[in-house]
């Protein structure tokens, strides 16, 4: 999100999803669409098959998708700015570019050209395995095909230069002049179900609702007029800042509805900076690992038990409604924090009605969003006024910041790279059937008889040199812990590579993680860590 | 434009077929190949009307609504011409409606029911066909199977991932998975959009057929998925206050994210909700053990903590974790909490993570 607020002025996807019905040419990196966004994967597969869009798929691991794609680069994990400013030296060099899309839309142009000149086709060859020859038809595919859209996922952004590697993405399409245009566009396809409202509502230690800073002098007079309260103008803490920090700058800790005891890189850390609290909350539905760990537990609803609104990854604020009346001694989450709010003599409003009244209030983008128009089909902000009919692309015209910031990018390693110790390459992310920590998708009763337990993939070729057949038991290890597991031996890593999908608490792949951070958006490199495979006796 | 069906004026819009213009306007065609989301097939032969001036019976499906056009859906010849589609495909399997989980939810019992057919009237003797039950989450039933095609197109057009085709010839065609593996055995990725298209119960899902519900037991209420961004609307179905099943939502489906389509984990990993393991009561730690309290208790003990800590070091030793699973609200709520009740800009969720 950083790298997009930098660079656009608006760190959310740019374009409707079915906007790729109307790609001519699709690049998907880092991103295993098919199992990690299955039902947008179906659209890009349509894209494909329906509509003769070409697709260039880049990544490590052969994934599903790799079956549509007219090109597949294999790059090495975590060589993302390397690869990407490879395409953009070729299409500069062969001067494929949009010369008047770059002159009047974008700004910054000098230093990058001479940022890309360094990324030669050999040089890239050599910094991430991809033949030079490969590189040239990817370019030239994507440069000559038409309007080409962009999708990428955390593949892109769990890296100790994260933010590089989106920037390398949104320069591509800025040469190609492949933002403001339907079909086109860069696009962060958001894992979670409201990963892009907690964003818009401020939910975050730098913004207000709507991404108005909270260093902002008008913006904090804004919020403390209509909240009626003294306002901190000091950014706050990230997750990834305050978890080192339990125990020393943090000191009591309320968790709403998250499990950083498996979500969060090297664990044991994780587990060890919690327990220094002098008090943790939790308000959640399970007792999830990290539940288990708090001095209270608040009982909340399920998205099946509340009324409310939820905004997609492609900005599209949708309806939710209430299916089942919740059972027990539980509570609304909004009245929870009402109550507690209440006990500080603050009175919050009690429904969701109420409260998004003031969101609207406070947020121009979505302040044309009422539930009477959204109860059908939702609406993606901005829609700033009850008549606007919501905005699927973004930055047609003029970009969000004014002018598109081309950035100057130069390669760096990843934080962590493999050694004689710990000789291969450990990326993390999900399986088809579970999702994230599996606290939902563990508890449902099909996904957990599809998939129960945890794996390690492995190539062939690693199998057989540690002698490990499909099936037996493993220990990996890293720097920070191990792990006992299963291998699944399979082509679909590289060799030298290996991949745990961490929603499986008994066999935590975020034991073994880096929490090395972006040092911009702070999100950690999950993606590349180095590692070894044990046998076991 | 203007057309007149069964004598009613009706209005229609331009690329709408006769079938479209008649259900936007509550008369019924029944059609058994053709869906909304994978268009016309021509192979059931149900959906025929008469239009004045034009020789033989048309597929409604498949003609264009025009300007002037004057149709009859219900004609002897028209009710004939449905008549037989519905006697031979009724022998040609087993279509028994008492077991049935589609009863009531069955696009070929509603049509012999409009066409008052109370027993078939042809009978061959067809041999019955195994269930496939090697699936976790779909059952496949041959005999019930009409050759509709709606489970092929939808796998093979509509999410595209290409397992189910119509094999073997003749009379021996038949749908099959990958190269006619048993469904759990093959390549199928549990997305169920075969399930939901099926007029009939040739495929049904597990869950509400062990729990013996028959999809006419249910209320649907439109709910976004919890998974992934990309925000499917889901029709989730109860009964009794508990989960049955999930549909994608066929309310305005064009304009939705998903399209008509869901994914395993909409489809099939929605019933953690009535898991024995929700918490029913707050919870408060006493003796190093975490036991039930009552809201009060629970609250006035978060409140007062939160309170030490904040006169002991300062607003800002507090954190807030908000959530990319609860409602805009709610995160809304929450960092209003953090920010106006408490003073701190500590607040983040893991849209990193």
């Amino acid at each position: 999100m950083a790298g997009l607020a930098a660079t656009l002025g608006s760190g959310a996807m740019t374009n409707a999803m079915e906007e790729v019905l109307q790609a001519k040419v699709i690049l998907v990196i880092g991103s295993n669409t098919t199992w990690n966004h299955p039902v947008f994967g179906s659209l890009l597969k349509r894209a494909v098959k329906d509509r003769g869009a070409k697709l260039i798929v880049c990544d490590p691991r052969r994934i599903d998708l790799i079956d549509f794609a007219d090109v597949w680069l294999r790059h090495r994990n975590g060589t993302d700015v390397a690869l990407l400013s490879g395409l953009q030296h070729i299409i500069l060099r062969e001067g494929w570019q949009n010369e008047e899309y770059l002159k009047e839309r974008t700004e910054g142009y000098e230093a990058y050209r001479k940022a890309v000149d360094f990324f030669t086709p050999e040089k890239v060859e050599e910094l991430t395995g991809v033949k030079a020859a490969d590189l040239y038809a990817a370019a030239a595919l994507y440069a000559k095909s038409g309007v080409g859209a962009l999708y990428y996922c955390m593949g892109i952004t769990q890296h100790s230069h994260g933010v590089d590697n989106v920037k390398a993405c949104v320069n591509l399409q800025l040469i190609l002049g492949n933002l403001g245009v339907v079909g086109g566009g860069v696009n962060p396809l958001r894992g979670q179900s409201n990963v892009q409202g907690a964003c818009d509502m401020g939910g975050l230690p730098v913004f207000f609702t709507g991404y108005q800073p909270v260093s902002n002098a008008a913006a904090v007079e804004k919020f403390s007029k209509y909240w009626n309260a003294k306002l901190s103008d000091k950014a706050g803490l990230t997750l990834t800042q305050m978890i080192p920090e339990c125990g020393a700058k943090i000191r009591a800790l309320y968790v709403l509805g998250e499990n950083p005891m498996v979500s969060d890189p090297n664990l044991h850390h994780v587990e060890e900076s919690l327990r220094k609290l002098d008090f943790l909350v939790v308000q959640d539905i399970f007792l999830t690992e990290t539940a288990q760990l708090a001095d209270v537990v608040l009982p909340g609803v399920s998205f099946a038990e509340k009324l409310g609104t939820i905004s997609n990854t492609e900005r599209r604020v949708q309806l939710t409604q209430p299916a089942l009346q919740p059972r027990g001694n539980v509570r609304q989450d909004y009245e929870i924090i009402a109550d507690i709010a209440q006990r500080f003599g603050h009175e919050f409003p009690r429904t969701p009605e109420a409260l998004w009244k003031e969101i609207r209030d406070l947020t121009p983008a979505y302040a044309g969003i009422s539930y009477e128009r959204i109860r059908e089909v939702g609406l993606p902000w901005p829609c700033p006024n009850e008549t606007h009919p919501g905005t699927p692309t973004l930055h047609v015209g003029k970009f969000s910041r004014g002018l598109a910031l081309l950035s100057p990018l130069e390669y760096k390693p990843s934080a962590e790279l493999p050694d004689a110790e710990y000789p291969l390459v450990l990326s993390t992310g999900r399986v088809l059937e579970h999702f994230h920590t599996g606290s939902m998708s563990r508890r449902a009763e099909i996904l957990d008889r599809l998939v129960p337990s945890g794996h390690v993939e492995l190539h062939p070729d690693d199998a057989a040199k540690h002698g490990v057949a499909d099936g037996e038991k493993v220990a990996v290890r890293s720097r920070r812990g191990r792990i006992e597991t299963t291998a699944l031996v399979t082509d679909r890593v590289a060799p030298g590579s290996i991949f745990i999908p961490f929603h499986f608490a008994e066999a935590a792949a975020n034991v073994l993680t880096n929490d090395a951070l972006d040092p911009a958006c702070k999100i950690p490199e999950y993606k590349v860590c180095a590692a070894r495979l044990e046998k076991l006796a | 434009m203007k057309l007149t069906i069964d004598g009613r004026s009706i209005e229609a819009q331009e690329g709408q077929t006769v079938l479209d213009a008649a259900r936007a306007n509550g008369i019924y065609i029944p059609a058994l190949c053709y869906h909304p989301r994978t268009g016309k097939a021509g192979r059931c032969r149900a959906c025929v009307v008469e239009i004045e001036g034009v020789r033989g019976l048309k597929e409604s499906c498949a003609t264009p609504a025009r300007e002037g056009m004057v149709v009859h859906t219900d004609t002897p010849r028209v009710m004939e011409t449905r008549r037989t589609v519905v006697e031979l495909l009724l022998a040609d399997g087993h279509h028994n409606c008492l077991s049935c989980q589609a009863s009531g939810d069955c696009e070929l019992q509603r049509m012999a029911y409009m066409l008052g057919i109370e027993r078939p009237g042809l009978l061959f003797d067809v041999p019955p066909e195994p269930l496939d039950e090697s699936s976790e989450g779909i059952v496949r039933e041959a005999d019930k199977c009409i050759q509709c095609g709606r489970c092929v197109t939808a796998c093979q057009n509509t999410v595209v991932n290409r397992v189910l085709a119509f094999g073997y010839r003749g009379h021996h065609a038949r749908v099959i998975a990958d190269d006619d593996k048993p469904l759990g055995e093959s390549s199928c990725v549990l997305c169920g959009e075969c399930v939901q298209v099926c007029p009939v119960g040739a495929l049904t899902f597990t869950g509400p057929r062990k729990a013996r519900i028959r999809p006419s037991e249910t209320t649907a209420t439109k709910v976004t998925c919890p998974y992934c961004g990309v925000g499917c609307q889901i029709d989730f179905h109860v009964k009794d206050n508990r989960y049955v099943y999930s549909e994608a939502t066929e309310t305005a489906w064009e304009r939705q994210p998903n399209k008509g389509m869901l994914c395993v984990k909409g489809r099939f990993g929605l019933d953690f909700v009535d898991s024995p393991e929700r918490l029913r009561s707050p919870l408060v730690r006493k003796d190093g053990k975490l036991v039930e309290a009552s809201w009060d208790e629970a609250l006035d003990l978060v409140a007062s903590k939160l309170k030490t800590v904040q006169e002991a070091h300062g607003t800002d030793a507090l954190g807030f974790f908000s959530s990319a699973k609860v409602t805009n609200e709610e995160n809304y709520a929450l960092q209003r909490l953090a920010r106006v009740v408490f003073g701190t800009n500590n607040i983040d969720h893991c849209a990193r993570l």
